[in-house]
């Protein structure tokens, strides 16, 4: 598991009340976790604070409806987590 | 305050776009039937009230800082604090500021005061969207010259 999953996890677990042990890297952040979109913009919040980033959610969303993504590619925690690290990567580039 | 169109800005008294700040300036009418309500025969200006002061103000300023091509709308409320009895006939001051942009969504935090004393304090998280009609952009745009926003400076 990576740090970056592990900071999303305890997030995510703060943030939703959600056990921070039925939080998994295979979890699908609104399948799994239930997470509603109110609730995601709170850990999006939470996420843009702690990596100095800003989560692309409209564009995300924006694929998603245009059929050009899937929500596995965005919501599952360990590809957000990837997510998350390249744009880490790339403000730092 | 005009309480029965739910405007709740009299003037807008500092907007610092590129700083994140805006000030407002808000006075309770000295009369509403709201007032005989909440409460009878001791009249209190609402806290939920306060909430859409601190609410509208610092929208204003998530208008500005997208030159008035997104709306900001309230989705959620934080921490809000109210420090002391309002009353009819006050004139209370808020300060607002944008803490966080993110896509799609604004957080600010926004502060009352009444003659320099706190009176309540929140943070705020918006829905930012596009404004769904010209129209409704060109209502808000009027209202926003109404309370002394510099709209020109911002709509290219």
């Amino acid at each position: 598991m990576s740090a970056t999953f592990d900071k999303v996890a305890d997030i995510i677990a703060e943030t939703c009340d959600i056990p921070r042990e039925n939080i998994k890297p295979e979890s699908h952040a609104i399948n799994d976790l239930e997470i509603d979109s109110l609730d995601f913009l709170d850990i999006a919040f939470a996420i843009d604070k702690t990596f100095g980033i800003k989560l692309p959610l409209e564009q995300w969303t924006q694929e998603v409806n245009d059929g050009k993504a899937t929500t596995d590619q965005y919501f599952v925690l360990n590809n957000l987590s990837e997510q998350i690290d390249k744009l880490i990567a790339a403000k730092g580039a | 305050m005009r309480f029965e169109y739910f405007q709740m800005v009299d003037r807008i008294v500092a907007l610092d776009v590129e700083g994140c700040l805006i000030r407002s300036v808000c006075n309770v009418p000295p009369q509403s039937t709201i007032f005989e309500g909440h409460f009878p025969n001791y009249p209190l200006m609402p806290g939920v009230l306060l909430v859409e002061c601190m609410a509208q103000t610092t929208g204003w300023l998530v208008m500005a800082r997208s030159r008035f091509t997104a709306m900001p709308f309230l989705i959620g409320v934080r921490e809000a604090k109210f420090r002391t009895a309002v009353f009819p006939g006050d004139e209370l001051e808020f300060e607002g500021r944008v803490i966080h942009e993110g896509s799609g969504f604004t957080v600010g935090a926004c502060k009352g005061q009444r003659q320099g004393k706190a009176v309540c304090e929140a943070q705020i998280t918006y829905r930012v969207m596009p404004f769904p009609s010209p129209e409704f952009r060109h209502s808000i745009v009027q209202w926003a010259e109404q309370i002394d926003v510099p709209v020109k400076e911002f709509i290219r």
